[in-house]
Order: structure tokens, then sequence, then C-alpha cells
């Protein structure tokens, strides 16, 4: 459904961040694009959806197509017309505009008033909390409610393509589960393709089918979920296993000598 | 009694006008952060317009009057995407500037079209005053006050509950946040424009109906500043506020302090209560508590 081909990006004129990265987006699927801080994760996700421009970056080669359709030169706005979406870092709700507003913002690009209506209790459905302060301002609600509204204001869109860049970040632990839990649910019922940007590996391999890791700029390893959970690299660099399968101590100072296969 | 109520009511009544053009500057600050010193000529032009098409063209008054809503929103429109979206990530300072000139552009074109003689508007109301009780009030003040109060209402209820006004609200808590939305940021910068222009061209109307029209109407403008710093740039409950303030103020300056000092009191005294009250609530009445620099 999404194909990211060879793309390079360049931050204002100079900082080359994105260096030929390709994925691959299947329909119906969940991908996980995973790594560490400023692999790339996030600028991945704001070439595909058109926010590069506005923080003065630039895809300077490759190409990005989404049903079949380049995506070259659209602005967001119109992206989401085509049926792309994208959660934002850090949730960017509506702080000064109540938690029905916020919904009603992310039906923005619909026409069909009633089936908004429907679209809404069916989010009331997956995040029951958010009936409760259904009149409240959403600048109110905790760190776990917005990101529910962020997640809820995506689905009212009706896209295709959801991508979420980090729903965990700073979360609870528990939150964070159950939030990876519904994430689950909506590709299964509604039937919503998602890429998912995360920096907690287990998490989202856990709900993944396929995953892909980037380290500076380029994509290291990918593959099926399986595939990863098993490998040795992923498990002692991502997963926090040690060799042995167990849990790794950090008595055993000569961690780093061993290196990441990729590099090399 | 009777004087100081009548002081009151009159102050009441010009405070609404004031909300409404405050309304005008708040509107477009709101959505684009920008402070349109070129308010007070969007207010002449406005009046300007509607005397174009009552008394030139002939044409009834309501009709002029929608005619006029259309043509300052045209303006508005016109100004946002010929000048300011050029403007777009410029430092404040530049903008400020872009937008005084625009002012004294507008002046200039407004004296080649309709030379700089006084004007004034065919009687639109009942000539008899308004009286309530002891209090009598100028029924020209009187229905301005009404159909400022109207506009006013239906920009605040549009901002609350129309598809747009969310999404305009929406564009100014989080102009990024609005683009993955879905909705157009620069649509709704020109959307704010051309409803600011709106505002300012019925206050225009108003204020043009009560002591007619010339070129330097637009020198009211002055007179909001007080009003929009003091009720919060960003608030359409603070405008009102504030134009209350400042319209009683004024009147009560006029009629009390009028015998004892010499000079335009009258024009001071808003300015006076607008410095005390920014030493207390440096961020006006209910401004967001951010700072902008100028």
């Amino acid at each position: 459904m999404l194909s990211v081909n060879n793309i390079e990006v360049v931050y204002n004129h100079v900082v080359l961040v994105l260096k030929g990265l390709s994925l691959k987006v299947p329909e119906g699927s969940i991908v996980a694009l995973l790594g560490s801080n400023g692999a790339g994760k996030s600028t991945t996700l704001k070439a595909i959806s058109g926010f590069l421009p506005l923080e003065d970056g630039e895809i300077t080669d490759g190409w990005i197509e989404f049903a079949g359709e380049d995506l070259a030169g659209l602005a967001p706005h119109q992206l989401v017309r085509k049926g792309l979406f994208q959660v934002m870092e850090g949730r960017r709700i509506f702080e000064d505009l109540t938690v029905e507003e916020n919904l009603s913002c992310g039906a923005y690009t619909r026409r069909d008033r009633g089936e908004v209506k429907a679209d809404m209790d069916k989010c009331f459905s997956y995040f029951p909390a958010l009936k409760d302060r259904y009149k409240s301002l959403a600048g109110y609600l905790s760190g776990g409610e917005q990101q529910m509204l962020a997640i809820s204001r995506a689905l009212l869109a009706r896209p295709k393509l959801m991508m979420l860049d980090e729903p965990s970040l700073g979360l609870a632990p528990l939150l964070v589960e159950e939030i990876f839990e519904i994430i689950g649910q909506i590709n299964r019922q509604e039937g919503v393709t998602i890429l998912l940007v995360e920096q907690n590996a287990q998490i989202a391999l856990s709900v993944s089918s396929y995953g892909y890791i980037m380290e500076n700029g380029r994509v290291v390893l990918d593959g099926p979920v399986e595939r990863l959970l098993n490998d040795q690299d992923v498990q002692e660099f991502y997963l926090g296993l040690g060799q042995g399968g167990g849990r790794k101590s950090y008595r055993e100072v000569k961690h780093y000598k061993r290196r990441k296969r990729w590099l090399s | 009694m009777w004087f100081f109520l009548e002081l009151i009511a009159n102050g009441i009544a010009v405070g609404g006008v004031y909300a409404l053009i405050a309304l005008g500057f708040v509107l477009i600050y709101k959505a684009t952060s920008i402070i349109n010193f070129a308010t007070g000529e969007f207010m002449m032009i406005g009046a300007y317009f509607f005397y174009t098409f009552m008394v030139m063209l002939g044409l009834p008054a309501i009709p002029s009057f929608l005619l006029v809503m259309l043509g300052s929103a045209a303006l508005g429109f016109a100004v946002e995407r010929a000048i300011l979206r050029h403007m777009l990530g410029q430092p404040t300072i530049s903008i400020v500037m872009v937008t005084i000139g625009l002012s004294s552009i507008l002046l200039g074109l407004a004296e080649l079209i309709w030379t700089s003689d006084f004007k004034n508007f065919p009687p639109l109301f009942p000539r008899a005053p308004i009286i309530m009780g002891e209090v009598v009030i100028r029924s020209n003040f009187f229905w301005g006050f009404v159909i400022a109060m109207a506009a006013v209402v239906v920009f605040a209820l549009l901002f609350k509950y129309a598809k747009v006004g969310v999404a305009m609200r929406a564009t100014a808590n989080d102009q990024m946040s609005a683009f993955s939305m879905g909705i157009n940021v620069r649509t709704m910068f020109t959307v704010a424009w051309s409803m600011g222009a709106i505002a300012a061209a019925l206050g225009g109307l108003i204020i043009g109906n009560i002591g007619g029209i010339q070129p330097t109407l637009g020198m009211v403008g002055l007179t909001i500043f007080p009003v929009v710093i003091l009720g919060g740039l960003d608030s359409i409950a603070g405008a009102v506020v504030g134009g209350f303030i400042v319209g009683i103020v004024e009147n009560l300056a006029g009629g009390y302090l009028h015998e004892y000092v010499p000079g335009d009191v009258k024009e001071l005294a808003p300015f006076v209560v607008l410095v005390l009250i920014l030493l207390i609530k440096p961020y006006g009445l209910f401004g967001k508590e951010e700072i902008e620099r100028l």
C-alpha cells in the first residue's frame, strides 16, 4: 500500500538525515519502524506525510508511493484526504479545545455527518475514558487520555494508513500495553493499515507483523517479526536480552566488546 | 444621578462598537499571530464602501450593508493573498511594518478614490432619541450598539460551533497539528483576514454613521488599541469587556474631568486605565500568558 523507495532527506540544504531509505507497508498489516534517538524515524514519517517542507527539509532523491500514486509535492492536508493520517509525536492535541471539538477536527475532511457520530461512539467503545471527559478541555486530560484522544482523532478521519509516531512516549508501562492492545484491535477490526514508529521495540514488535530497524538514516535490518525476535543482535541491542536469552546482567562489563554484526 | 447614568449608557453604547472593531484585531491575531495595524483603515474603507453603495449608487440600506460585508471580505482576502502570505515566517517586526505600510496605502487610495472631503450618510434610523427612564441615548448610538452586539454574537457563535470556527481555533492552537488533521492552514489564515476585515468594516460603518466619514476615520483605530490590549489580544470575551471598559471610562472622563483638565482628556483616559491594568495583568484581562516581543 505504501512504498518508500530509496529516499534521501536533507535538512537546511546541508544536513543529510536519511541516506537511501526504503520500506514497504502492505495493506492491512502493522509495520514497526524501530531505532534509537536520532536514527531518522520521525524524519521518515514526516517525509511520508508531507511535513518536511515546513521544517526546511527536502527529499532530494527517491520517491514515495501510496496506493499506486506518487506523493511528491503534496501538502499534508491533501494527503489526509488521500487517506494517510499521521498521529504526531507528543500527541499534539488541541489543548484549548474540548475533547468533542478535537474529535470533530479529526473528522474535518469528512462530509458524512451522521456517520461521524457513529464513529465517535466507536471511539468511545475503544477508549471509554474519553466519554466521561467529552465536554472538558483537552489540555486537562492526563497523558494517557491525550494519547487516546490523538488516536481517536485519527480514527475519525477514516484513514487507510495510520502512522503513529511514538505512541508510548511518556506513558506508564501499563498504559502503554493497553494502548498497544487497542492499536492491534483497531488494525484487526477497522482494517486500518498501521505504520508504527517506536523506541520501545519490545511492545512494538508484540503487535506488528514486520519490522524495520534504523540506524543513522538507514535501514540496517528488516524482516518478519518472528525472525527479528530471534535475531541475536536485536535481542541484545533492542530487547535487552543477554546471549543466553535471559536478562542481561550489567556486571559483565565487557558487553560492549560484541559488535553489531550489521555494522561490519 | 441621571448625568452619571447617561454617561454610563452612552459609554456602553460606544463600547459595543469598540468591541466589534477590537474583534477585527482579535480574529486576525488569534489565527495568524499578526497584529493588523491597518484595522483602522479597514474600518474607513468599509464606511466608504457603504457610502459608495448607498449614496453614489443609490441602493437601499440593507443590500448596501450586505455588499459592504462582501466587499470588505474581499479586501481582507486580497490583502492576505497578495501581501501577508508572502510574509509567512518573517520576523514579527517586518510583518508589523508591512501592516503599517498597508494602512498608509489604504489611506492614500481612499483619498484618491473618494477625495478627502467630509461626507455624511443619509439618516438610516428614526431621529427620535431612545429614552429609558431618565436616560436619553441618541438613536444613532443606540442602533449602532444593537448592530455591533448582534455582529459580535454572530462571530462568537461562529467561532464556537461552526466547523470552520473550530478549525480556526485549532489552527490558532497548534498549526502543525491542524495541518495533520487535513485542515488547510493557509485557507484558515485567509478566512481569518476576511472575517477580521468584516468586523472592522461594520464598526467603521457604525462610527461613520455617527460622526460622518473622512479618510482619517481610521484614526479611531488608535482608540481601539487600549481595548485590544486591555482584553488580551487573543480573547473574544476580552475584546467585548475591554470595549465596554474603554467606552465607559472615556465617557466618564469626558463628562466629569473635562472642566478641570485642559485638552482632550476623553481620549487620554483609556490609556491611563490601560497602563494601570497592564501593571497588574501584563497579558491583559483575558489574554494567554505568552511573551510577544514587538
